[in-house]
């Protein structure tokens, strides 16, 4: 066991982890966020995705005590410092973009970085960039809708409306 | 315009706010004081004899509380089956016992033959690795056709064979149906299998079980789709735990889609230990655990012959169709290849004649159950398919062939049991080839044409029965429960309201479409308006969400609980206005005299209710609270036509949907937006079985797709933008809300449209003798085709 210290949405938080303890376990289990999900066991489904020093990382990739010092952004300190939702969290709501919700967290994770990136990605560019988030109940439709909205573009043109 | 808020309004959903803020509560996120954690060791191998299993070098590791084995399940009831279907020759099926802990063998890769329970996760998994066991391996069996074989090894020592059930349907007119394919003009034959499918809800399950010693109350937390059917199955059949002693509790669910409606060992497990050990016990399924212990579905082998007259018309249908039902039982498997399957085997169509077989079998797989559809895409896989094949060989369009055998009168009597009540058919192929653009295709063929691609487009139509069911009619044909829905109305003193409901919300926004309705009903603003699901401690015993039932079943309840309400309310009403009861109107969240002036709002009226000084005592009860069940004279029955247009590249045999339209008829529709993302939902699942989902096992038993590194599961890159559209509507004639149900359809729609568009895209190329490709449609499978 080892001491960890990270800063998670902009304040310091410290607690105990052994070597083989994951980054999300850490969140999850030490510091009692649980809106990073763990979906998978292969690094693949992206629910935990978070930022660490403002990169999009798989939380499920990463040791907790490599994360030590690392300034950590989850979930949790997305919205708007009223608690209400930011643009990307608004535009999910408006467009349908999450059902069950489980996946969520982490496609507005990786949405963040990806818009950080490419301030007005296309279709196929949100499309590919999000390989690594899966989601099972929304057909990535409403999804994909949300993020191009989120981006300032109008996809009052986009089908199934 | 619809009020917003009220019925047809896009209302956003409210509960996505807690999810997109990380405040979601899921069962995973449930800890509490004192809780130990479970790791269960599961079998590596398929078929297996237990000679050993010594725990005591686990039970000497570090946090080690206690292990468990099989023995300690001895005398504890196993896991239920809540389903029993009759053979064709009037006996009941086999059903073999299937212990919460493997006892004597176990059956499958994934089979629970031990458990620890530790301080820790990791110390109950690193204590999992030091139990010394010896599984004598036996022979497997896998393949269905193989396993029905004489000699085969049985997976269950005391049935007879490994066949649970030859099920025939209708019975009496198998001989008839042989007869009219003899006799027929043209018939058209397909063996075709739908592959076995792994649902894959992102979160994994999870169930904490939690003994009160000072009550003698047990507290179960689990990830499930009903948790009074778990409540039910668990404590009367398993653990003999009388309901009054035992709260089931399903909070935020990641995703259900069928598989998170059965009841599992692991449920048992942890409630059961959480006894034995005095402290709550928590058991999270890791995805690869999940691979291996959730149901599975689908695993469908059929072979199908539709015969036509001269004139293309249908005269005759005969499936036989093998069934895997995996090692064991799982909750309702024995209904999803007969009663979800048979009788849904005339589709849209007026074929006079169906026969059915279906002959489930135990293998040593991980258990098949219901996943999203259930019996209904596989039925809807063998028509759509074999009606396109027919429609090729006999060089018509298959658009027409399918409009000249339409079903168009409605109520329609199937000869396969099941009453249509309403449906257009014609309608919802109208809007189809209109939204989909199906006669600017050949300018597409072509243009892919230049580009070296082969495009296709599949059509087809389904029929799927929903809301299921009348309790009445599931118990005659093998249900053991009922399958009703409950809601109570809580009109709180100052005018909102709490609504209990039985059914549960694991993605599908009933938090807000379900206040949609009963604002519409009162006139009053959804927002005033709470529904709490999921909590057997204070929800009325209702059966849970699956089969597209909740609005159907739980939204009718839901209106029947209010109307009796609003019928109280009125008599509070005309007490206060002093006025006859039939006088009293109820208007956007008012009551006014007919006719007068005179009115009283809601807030007065349920204040009443509760502070009764001016009050008709003598007449009524204080309070306003009703709870109602509804159970339904019959299924409903939403219908429609999807169509898929792919482009397939001839030198890998690499599909790309291109375009996916659906025109659906789910008769009313409460929240659109709701709708469209459900059927956005099921497309994307049915084209993931079209297009790259398998499970897969090798010939002993070993699970080959264990992992999303092997198992292909959809993304983003997969799916095209869907045109979906809901404007064709017949509305349910026998539920109050006039709907049908919407959760299903676009998996039951979408695969045979996408199979049918690359067999058209290869046989455009020439490749003529390619008349079917089974799922999933890889490159080396297309290619394959393409290439002999």
């Amino acid at each position: 066991m080892a001491s960890v210290t990270i800063t998670v949405n902009g304040k310091p938080m410290t607690g105990e982890a052994e070597g083989r303890t994951l980054l999300s376990t850490f969140l999850r289990e030490e510091l009692s966020l649980t809106g990073t999900h763990v979906g998978c066991d292969t690094s693949q489904c992206g629910a935990c995705v978070v930022h660490v020093n403002g990169e999009p990382v798989k939380s499920c990739t990463m040791f907790a005590q490599e994360a030590n010092g690392a300034d950590v952004s989850t979930i949790e300190g997305q919205a708007n410092a009223d608690g209400s939702l930011n643009t990307i969290q608004a535009a999910f709501q408006e467009h349908h973009g999450l059902q069950c919700g489980f996946c969520t967290p982490g496609m507005v994770m990786s949405a963040a970085a990806l818009l950080k990136e490419n301030p007005k990605p296309s279709e196929t560019e949100i499309r590919d960039y999000l390989e690594g988030n899966i989601c099972r109940c929304t057909g990535y439709h409403n999804i994909v809708k949300a993020i191009m909205a989120a981006s300032g573009q109008d996809v009052s043109a986009i089908a199934a409306e | 315009m619809p009020k917003d808020g009220g019925i047809g309004a896009s209302t956003k959903r409210r509960e996505d706010v807690r999810f997109l803020t990380g405040k979601g509560r899921y069962t995973d996120d449930i800890n509490i004081h004192g809780q130990t954690y479970v790791y269960f060791l599961r079998s590596d191998v398929a078929h297996g004899r237990i000679n050993k299993i010594d725990t005591a070098d686990a039970e000497a590791m570090p946090g080690v509380v206690k292990v468990f084995t099989g023995k300690d399940f001895e005398g504890v009831g196993g896991i239920p089956c809540g389903w029993q279907v009759t053979d064709r020759f009037g006996e009941v099926m086999q059903e073999p016992a299937h212990p919460v802990l493997a006892q004597g063998k176990v059956r499958h890769v994934g089979d629970p033959m031990a458990a620890v329970v530790a301080e820790s996760p990791e110390q109950a998994r690193d204590a999992a690795e030091a139990i010394e066991y010896d599984i004598e391996e036996l022979p497997a069996v896998v393949d269905m056709k193989e396993a029905l074989q004489d000699g085969a090894p049985k997976v269950h020592d005391d049935l007879t064979s490994n066949l649970c059930y030859d099920w025939g349907f209708v019975e009496e007119n198998r001989d008839a149906v042989d007869e009219a394919i003899k006799n027929a003009a043209h018939v058209t034959t397909l063996e075709l299998r739908n592959n076995r499918l792994v649902a894959n809800p992102m979160e994994p399950r999870v169930a904490v079980g939690d003994y009160h010693a000072g009550t003698g109350d047990y507290t179960l937390y689990t990830t499930s789709q009903n948790p009074h059917m778990i409540r039910l199955l668990m404590g009367a059949f398993v653990l003999g735990i009388p309901e009054n002693k035992l709260r089931v509790v399903a909070p935020d669910v990641g995703g259900g889609f069928g598989t998170k409606i059965f009841h599992y060992a692991e449920e048992a497990f942890c409630t059961f230990a959480s006894k034995q050990v005095n402290r709550p016990v928590k058991w999270t399924s890791s995805r690869s655990e999940a691979f291996i212990s959730d149901a599975h579905g689908r695993d469908h082998v059929s072979k199908i012959e539709l015969a036509l007259d001269s004139d293309n018309n249908f005269v005759a249908l005969r499936t036989d169709t093998y069934a895997n039902m995996g090692a064991y039982l799982s909750t309702f498997a024995p209904s999803v290849p007969t009663w979800l399957h048979g009788t849904l085997m005339a589709g849209n169509y007026k074929t006079p004649l169906v026969y059915v077989n279906v002959k489930a079998v135990f293998t040593n797989t991980v258990p098949v159950d219901a996943y999203r559809g259930a019996g209904r895409p596989e039925a809807s896989y063998q028509l759509e398919r074999v009606v396109d094949k027919a429609a090729r060989e006999l060089g018509v369009d298959p658009v027409a062939l399918r409009r000249q055998n339409f079903i168009t009168e409605f109520p329609y009597a199937t000869p396969v049991a099941v009453e249509y009540d309403t449906g257009d058919y014609n309608a919802t192929m109208d809007k189809l080839l209109e939204i989909a653009d199906v006669s600017g295709f050949e300018s597409r063929v072509a243009e892919s044409k230049a580009r070296g691609k082969l495009r296709g487009l599949g059509l087809n139509c389904y029929i799927e029965a929903c809301g299921i069911a009348p309790s009445n009619l599931v118990g005659q044909l093998g249900a053991r429960a009922g399958l009703y829905e409950s809601a109570t109305v809580r009109v709180n003193a100052t005018g909102s309201i709490t609504v209990m409901t039985g059914s549960h919300s694991h993605g599908q926004g009933h938090e807000t479409a379900f206040p949609q309705v009963v604002a519409d009903m009162i006139g009053i603003d959804a927002t005033q308006i709470e529904i709490v699901h999921g909590d057997t401690a204070n929800t009325p015993m209702g059966m849970g969400t699956y089969g597209s039932r909740s609005l159907a079943v739980g939204g009718s309840a839901m209106v029947k609980a209010t109307q009796k309400i609003i019928n109280k309310a009125k008599k509070i009403a005309a007490h206060l206005l002093e006025a006859s009861e039939g006088d009293i109107e109820l208007k956007d969240g008012a009551f006014s005299v007919a006719g007068t002036d005179k009115s009283v709002a809601w807030g007065d009226v349920t204040l009443a209710a509760y502070v009764p000084h001016n009050y008709p005592l003598e007449e009524i009860e204080p309070g306003l609270e009703e709870t109602a069940f509804y159970d339904p004279s019959n299924f409903t029955y939403p219908s429609g036509a999807y169509c898929c247009e792919v482009e397939v590249d001839p030198e890998t045999g690499k599909v790309e949907v291109l375009a996916f339209a659906a025109a659906d008829d789910f008769g009313n529709v409460i929240n659109p937006m709701i709708v469209e993302g459900q059927v956005h939902g099921g497309i994307a699942q049915g084209i993931g079985q079209a297009m790259l989902e398998n499970c897969a096992y090798d010939s002993d038993g070993q699970l080959l797709s264990g992992s999303y590194m092997d198992y292909a599961m959809p993304r983003a890159a997969d799916m095209p933008m869907f045109k979906v559209d809901h404007s064709c509507q017949t509305p349910c004639t026998h539920n109050p809300l006039g709907v049908k149900g919407c959760g299903e359809a676009g998996a039951i729609g979408s695969p045979p449209a996408v199979v049918n568009a690359v067999v058209d895209a290869v046989q455009r190329a020439g490749h003529h003798d390619v008349t079917h490709i089974d799922m999933p449609l890889t490159p080396s499978r297309v290619w394959s085709a393409i290439n002999g």
